[in-house]
């Protein structure tokens, strides 16, 4: 008790998540749509590359970027769920369902079709599609009402539907080869990406994550309300731009990469919440560590379920996560 | 020195005025309580005081330092805010949220220490909640929600406590409760009570001193047996009502005359 329980409580989340990940991420280069058994592809990882070079290449310029870029996808989804939660005091808020991730597609595609890099490129048009939309958000909610779950959720149909009607615009002007790429793009495809592009999502991410961590007490005042939390202290004009702009760099990042992936920032802080308790302090890391090792798992089933070739993983996130939505409020209009 | 001097302040949004030219001093060990008639300014100046709003014009001393002087975290060890009860719908527990009034005085992610497991300890068992500690705060009863917002604001360790209305929506028993809690916070802890309320018997009972606001003028200030005259009530809430002594002794009674009765006095008449 010297120091603190919660340290100890903190400590304690992040190793058992750490071996939950490092297990998925295991798990997830183990296995795959290429027909190879577990077996032969662990014999690979501890013998050296001439034994079998073509499997050596599937593991570790293949899987394991794809492993890697799921691993960081799903803890910046959940990271960004669980700051929306706190912030909008809304349990049902994430980033997808807000529409702040179809603003980021169209800053993205729009991207895309101008022919610009991944990054810096494309990932700057995205942030700037997610603060505009962003920015909609709050004047369409002004004030008060966007605490109220109704009005939040049909702002975010709505951008959402904006949004949609607007990639539609931009994909039936579009004739080329890029159109193929911006479809699998939209359903939230992990499969294109080297090693390099997920140094540069892990530079972005990284930075992003501690800051949160550093807010996460902030996080637990304004949870239980604005008036309060200034009364304990804190200056909401610095708190809450700053974890906005942290979140929509984070979420727009992680867009940029890999399309709109939905509902992994709804489905991990509420299965988290439920295991941890709401404190923010072990909730952010457990969100990290945690939702990176539910979309590997999403990824790894997304690799391996259909008998032919592979489907991308925001299929496998939005099956699970949108049941879970509707159950959720159906529970909170009671 | 007084814990709040307010001089010449005034609040408006836009062209509407809300509080104007406002000048008074909460007295150290103050049960001050706002009274007035709704949309009279209560709410505002209470949030001007604990920093929410800040004030356009006048000057405004918390603990003799002009309160833009104050950093928010410096504030926040001097003065604590109960503010009205709104649907709790987060699943914090009672002893979680209790010790969030530690923060102010914490550093990095505010990592509580075995001495502030204490204090929070020591303030639920002040406000009656600590079997309480361990429930989730959206499965207590109003009153006791109530109990355990102010045990976080004891254990916020304030000299001032603002609390806007914070019997509004309890039951008698409650309401009861949370005044006597008031008392004992004031007469051993020697803290400062700021309250807004709508409920003038209890303010007669409780108040060292009232301040009335109609429309966001001062319309009555001092003791409860200054301003609480036939007179003044009359004039500040212009509706039929009666004063007079309680049967307790010691304090002015309010009594409101319902439409029915004063007809039947006339036409008794």
């Amino acid at each position: 008790m010297e120091r603190s329980v919660l340290l100890k409580r903190i400590l304690w989340t992040v190793i058992l998540l750490s071996v939950l990940l490092a297990a998925s991420i295991l798990l997830g280069i183990l296995m795959g749509s290429t027909g190879i058994g577990i077996k032969r592809a662990l014999l690979s990882l501890t013998s050296s590359r001439e034994n079998d070079p073509m499997l050596h290449t599937i593991i570790w310029q293949i899987r394991f970027p794809r492993v890697l870029l799921a691993a960081l996808v799903g803890a910046a989804l959940s990271m960004g769920g669980l700051v929306f939660q706190a912030l909008l005091r809304n349990p049902l808020a994430e980033p997808y369902i807000l529409g702040i991730s179809s603003g980021s597609g169209i800053g993205a595609i729009i991207g895309i079709l101008a022919g610009l890099s991944r990054f810096p490129g494309v990932s700057f048009t995205a942030f700037a599609g997610s603060i505009v939309t962003l920015l909609l958000l709050f004047l369409m909610s002004s004030g008060k009402a966007i605490l109220k779950s109704n009005s939040l959720l049909l702002s975010g149909v709505m951008v959402n539907s904006f949004c949609a009607a607007f990639i539609m615009f931009l994909i039936s002007i579009t004739q080329d080869a890029r159109l193929h790429n911006i479809i699998f793009w939209l359903m939230g495809d992990l499969s294109m990406i080297n090693l390099g592009q997920v140094g540069i999502l892990a530079a972005i991410l990284t930075p992003c994550f501690f800051l949160l961590f550093c807010f996460s007490n902030q996080m637990n005042l304004l949870l239980v309300g604005k008036e309060m939390a200034q009364s304990m202290g804190v200056n909401i004009r610095i708190v809450v731009p700053m974890l906005l702009l942290i979140t929509s760099l984070m979420v727009s990042a992680t867009v940029s990469f890999c399309g709109p992936i939905g509902f992994v920032g709804l489905v991990m802080p509420h299965l988290l919440r439920l295991i941890f308790g709401p404190d923010h302090r072990v909730l952010a890391p457990a969100c990290i560590l945690g939702g990176g090792t539910y979309m590997v798992f999403c990824d790894l089933l997304a690799r391996t379920v259909p008998d032919q070739g592979e489907m991308p993983a925001g299929v496998i996130t939005a099956m699970i996560g949108a049941p879970l939505f509707i159950i959720l409020l159906k529970r909170s209009g009671r | 020195m007084s814990p709040v001097i307010a001089e010449d302040i005034e609040f408006f949004y836009g062209d509407q005025i809300i509080l104007r030219r406002l000048s008074f001093s909460v007295v150290r060990g103050d049960f001050f309580i706002i009274l007035g008639p709704n949309g009279s300014g209560k709410t505002t100046l209470l949030k001007i005081i604990a920093n929410i709003l800040k004030v356009k014009k006048g000057d405004l001393r918390i603990m003799g330092n002009p309160i833009e002087n104050h950093s928010r975290r410096s504030l926040a060890r001097t003065l604590a805010l109960v503010p009205q009860m709104a649907p709790v719908d987060f699943p914090f527990t009672a002893m979680e949220l209790v010790l969030m009034g530690r923060s102010p005085h914490l550093g990095f992610l505010a990592l509580e220490r075995k001495n502030d497991l204490e204090l929070a300890k020591n303030a639920m068992e002040f406000t009656g909640v600590l079997r309480l500690a361990h429930r989730k705060m959206d499965q207590l009863s109003g009153g006791e929600q109530q109990r355990v917002f102010i045990a976080r604001a004891i254990c916020q360790a304030p000299e001032i406590m603002l609390l806007d209305e914070p019997t509004a929506s309890l039951d008698l028993t409650h309401q009861i409760r949370i005044m006597d809690l008031m008392e004992k916070l004031r007469k051993e802890k020697g803290l400062t009570i700021v309250m807004v309320s709508h409920d003038i018997n209890l303010a007669a009972m409780y108040a060292t001193r009232l301040l009335f606001l109609k429309a966001g003028k001062e319309a009555g200030i001092g003791t409860p047996e200054e301003v609480l005259t036939f007179k003044n009530l009359e004039r500040i809430y212009e509706c039929p009502l009666l004063v007079d002594e309680s049967p307790l002794g010691g304090f002015k009674r309010i009594t409101l005359i319902p439409n029915k009765f004063l007809k039947m006095k006339i036409a008794g008449k």
